[in-house]
């Protein structure tokens, strides 16, 4: 077991946020046709309360801070919320489209010793990246920021949202990113918005796809075991636990909201009117996720990808339910091994029935 | 003997896990942790206690050790804390930059 690996049992044990994301700002320059957020500023919380909240996690043993947004350069006070951060000694990462990072900018986060910074860039070429940002001169710019986050010694990692728009132009960007020095991390999944509106799933990859990338080794390493069949089931595998999200993680929103992850939009409390620790230990919601185990997932419990699937609660809480399976997750699981979910085999049963498709047909 | 006075770098990142220190070095990412006698010294590293006192009012009262050995242990392991950036050693009192000290000693 690593070190790491040490840690975040010992905080599950102990029930110790080890890490938190928050956002500052929803508000953004770029208006990306997938982002899953509304722009704009319903009242953010003041550097005031930023402080506040930040004592408050210090005080909770988080360790990793994760700041995103939105665009967290949009506040002006950003470098305050940074600076008081690491003052506080937290192991801080920061998520921007880097548009907005000048050799200042770059400089600072190099003196503040961030961790790391995360960037999107959705493609090489600046007609493909720019027609998603809806930003034109964007990935001009983007590279640039990262540029000079390189120049300083920043650790930049390249994020790559896939979708129908740019699926072709991974390898591109990989090549990028090596080019800048960074690291390179893909994301083949496109989520819900968080008011649950599921018009931006249309832009994300069908099965087809996701098999080509599942089987390009510069992506998943070695094909042969990423999509090798699920094993047997174990009775081990129904008592664990599905991810961090409420466990050792949470998320806050830049009103205050907290939920159990960014992609898990389940109201839990708010920092405002509420100590963090008050809704850490006593959340009726966070409690709820927090006693779900394999086993009392209804359609997940008798699928043999149970095991190996990478199911997401927070999709699933989207999709309808918690302890239900997530569609998006069930089609992984598919074009990874080729053998259907549970779930995916329910829907065929259901929609076989003849009565059932002559009604949908009349209605629409 | 020449008093050695010891600082946390600012450049890490720190937590005490269930009364461990976790640390993070900046320089290259390297994950520590700090047994219950490290994270003492640690979290009494201010730049203004010299090592011999932190180790004979703290180590020594909390784990009944001999005083000679402790200290020498101690001086072992402050080196090597120094080597990988995470202490600052110096042979004169140390000004720290504003750290806000709750926060080596929160989280447990
Ligand atoms: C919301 S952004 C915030 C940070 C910064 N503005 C950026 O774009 O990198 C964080 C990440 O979420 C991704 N993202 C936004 N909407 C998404 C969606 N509907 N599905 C999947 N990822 C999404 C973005 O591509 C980006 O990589
Ligand atoms: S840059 Fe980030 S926050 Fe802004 S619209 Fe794009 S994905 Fe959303
Ligand atoms: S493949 Fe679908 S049904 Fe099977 S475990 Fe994953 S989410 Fe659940």
């Amino acid at each position: 077991m690593s070190l790491m690996q040490e840690f975040g049992q010992r905080a599950l044990d102990r029930g110790v946020p080890l890490s938190v994301q928050l956002d500052v700002t929803y508000r953004c320059n770029e208006r990306c046709i997938h982002c899953y957020l509304d722009h704009d500023d319903h009242g953010e919380m003041t550097i005031a309360e930023i402080r506040d909240v930040l004592d408050q996690l210090a005080d909770a043993g988080v360790f990793f801070l994760t700041l995103s947004g939105g665009e967290v350069f949009m506040r002006r006070d950003f470098f305050d919320i940074v600076e008081y951060a690491r003052s506080l000694m937290f192991c801080v990462k920061i998520k921007t489209n880097a548009f907005m990072i000048g050799e200042e900018e770059a400089r600072r986060l190099h003196e503040l010793m961030v961790q790391d910074v995360q960037v999107s860039i959705y493609s090489h070429r600046a007609e493909v990246h720019d027609a998603i940002t809806l930003l034109p001169g964007s990935l001009k710019r983007t590279v640039e920021g990262i540029r000079r986050l390189r120049a300083q010694g920043v650790k930049v990692i390249v994020a790559n949202v896939l979708m129908m728009q740019n699926l072709g132009d991974y390898s591109g960007v990989i090549q990028l990113a090596e080019d800048l020095g960074a690291e390179y991390t893909i994301d083949p999944t496109i989520t819900p918005m968080m008011d649950g509106d599921r018009n931006v799933l249309r832009l994300g990859l069908g099965v087809p796809q996701l098999q080509d990338v599942f089987r390009n080794s510069d992506l998943v390493g070695d094909v042969d075991e990423f999509c090798a069949p699920p094993p047997a089931m174990h009775e081990d595998v129904l008592r664990e636990l599905p991810c961090s999200a409420g466990h050792t993680a949470c998320y806050i929103s830049p009103y205050g909201d907290l939920y159990p992850c960014v992609q898990f939009p389940l109201p839990s409390g708010n920092v405002r009117s509420q100590k963090f620790m008050d809704i850490w230990l006593h959340s009726e919601q966070l409690n709820d996720v927090r006693s779900i185990t394999a086993a009392d997932l209804p359609v997940c419990s008798g699928c043999g990808h149970v095991g190996s699937c990478s199911r997401c609660p927070g999709l699933a809480y989207m999709e309808g339910s918690m302890r239900g399976p997530s569609t998006q997750d069930c089609q992984k699981s598919y074009a990874r091994t080729g053998i259907e979910s549970a779930n995916m085999r329910l829907k065929k049963a259901g929609s076989a029935s003849p009565g059932l498709v002559q009604i949908a047909a009349l209605l629409s | 003997m020449r008093s050695v006075y010891i600082s946390r770098a600012t450049s890490v990142a720190a937590r005490s896990l269930d009364g461990e220190m976790m640390i993070m070095s900046a320089r290259d990412s390297t994950l520590f942790t700090l047994n219950p006698a490290g994270t003492i010294i640690w979290q009494s590293a201010d730049g203004k206690m010299p090592l011999a006192e932190i180790v004979k009012q703290k180590i020594c009262v909390e784990f009944d050790a001999d005083p000679a050995e402790a200290l020498e242990d101690a001086e072992q392991f402050v080196s090597d804390l120094a080597s990988h950036g995470i202490l600052v050693v110096s042979d004169s009192p140390i000004t720290q930059p504003e750290l806000h000290s709750k926060t080596v000693t929160r989280g447990s």
